[in-house]
């Protein structure tokens, strides 16, 4: 907070309290993909903008130190395994390649049509993940040239 | 209002934006007229009826606008040249794409009524899709049950577009700092 990299101090109070909502809004979207409009692409995208609405008001040291990139960068290139992990445990449980195995519950339920939340939210982390990570370079390719993002 | 008087006015309306966008001298506008041009695309998608799309083509349209603005705003474009243009090819250009449309009318007459398509699967999934998938979206029944190698697909594109633009820009940063460049 004391650090003069970032927006004014009215922009980090608004920041500081939005963010919550916002993280909030995108777990929701991507929990109910399969019972509201959304899902893992659009739910994804608002937990990227959560994460670069840190990175605009309070700069890139603070985010350096709030959040650990090098775990963000295995993690974003390992979350893909997931997907195939789930694909996979469906060859074993019902001998096709990403098929639906689990249980698939009773209709507009939270925990209902099996596979999907699961594939749902391993997308969401991916997306959110990868957008920040590209926003993330460029601010250091900006940071090289002397400017802050 | 019936929903295709408002689909041309928006249409009309992006239209608009993407002429301004390609005239307006001022970085920072242009960028507004293209964001506006997008923000058209998800409204008519909400017009459509199809609020998955909306959702999803609203937020990576602030997304790159975020981008565009910071990556763009504080550069100086605005002394840029405007290009000559050619008016032989703008003549050649407009007498093709009329040609061509004047040629495509019949095969827009056969194209079937809107909402009703030729394919009989559509029909399927949504008479069978919550039965056999239990997902109340039947969007989401579709892209993480029927066509999930489709989505697999996806992911496999956005992660290789990211691990290739991550290269890239480490890259150039690297190729910064060799040249004496102070961090």
């Amino acid at each position: 907070m004391k650090s003069k990299d970032g927006m004014t101090l009215i922009v980090k109070t608004m920041t500081r309290l939005i963010l919550w909502m916002i993280f909030l809004y995108g777990a929701y979207i991507i929990l109910h993909g399969h019972l509201t409009p959304g899902g893992g692409f659009g739910g994804g995208v608002v937990l990227a903008l959560a994460f670069l609405s840190i990175l605009l008001a309070y700069g890139r040291s603070f985010t350096l130190k709030w959040l650990n990139m090098h775990f963000l960068e295995e993690f974003e290139a390992s979350s893909i395994l997931l997907f195939l992990i789930v694909g996979i445990l469906g060859i074993l449980a019902g001998g096709v390649f990403l098929i639906n195995f689990i249980d698939h519950g009773s209709v507009f339920h939270l925990l209902s049509a099996g596979t999907i939340p699961l594939l749902n939210i391993i997308i969401g982390i991916k997306v959110g993940v990868s957008l920040f990570l590209v926003v993330y370079a460029l601010s250091e390719l900006k940071l090289e040239k002397g400017e802050d993002l | 209002m019936p929903i295709e008087a408002w689909l041309i006015f928006l249409l009309i309306f992006m239209i608009l934006g993407s002429i301004a966008a390609l005239e307006i001298k001022d970085i920072l506008s242009s960028i507004i007229a293209v964001g506006v041009v997008g923000l058209g695309v998800s409204l008519a998608f909400l017009f459509l009826q199809a609020p998955d799309l909306a959702i999803v083509q609203f937020l990576f349209e602030i997304f790159a606008l975020i981008i565009l603005v910071r990556a763009f705003v504080k550069k100086d474009y605005h002394q840029e040249e405007p290009s000559k243009i050619n008016k032989i090819l703008i003549g050649v250009t407009l007498i093709t794409l009329t040609a061509i449309f004047i040629l495509s009318i019949s095969v827009f007459r056969a194209l079937p009524q809107f909402g009703q398509p030729l394919m009989h699967i559509a029909d399927h999934y949504l008479n069978q899709g919550i039965l056999e998938t239990g997902s109340a979206n039947l969007v989401t029944s579709i892209i993480l049950d029927y066509r999930a190698y489709d989505t697999l697909g996806e992911v496999t594109v956005l992660f290789t577009a990211i691990l290739g633009s991550l290269t890239i820009l480490r890259i150039k940063s690297r190729d910064r700092q060799k040249g004496g460049v102070t961090t």
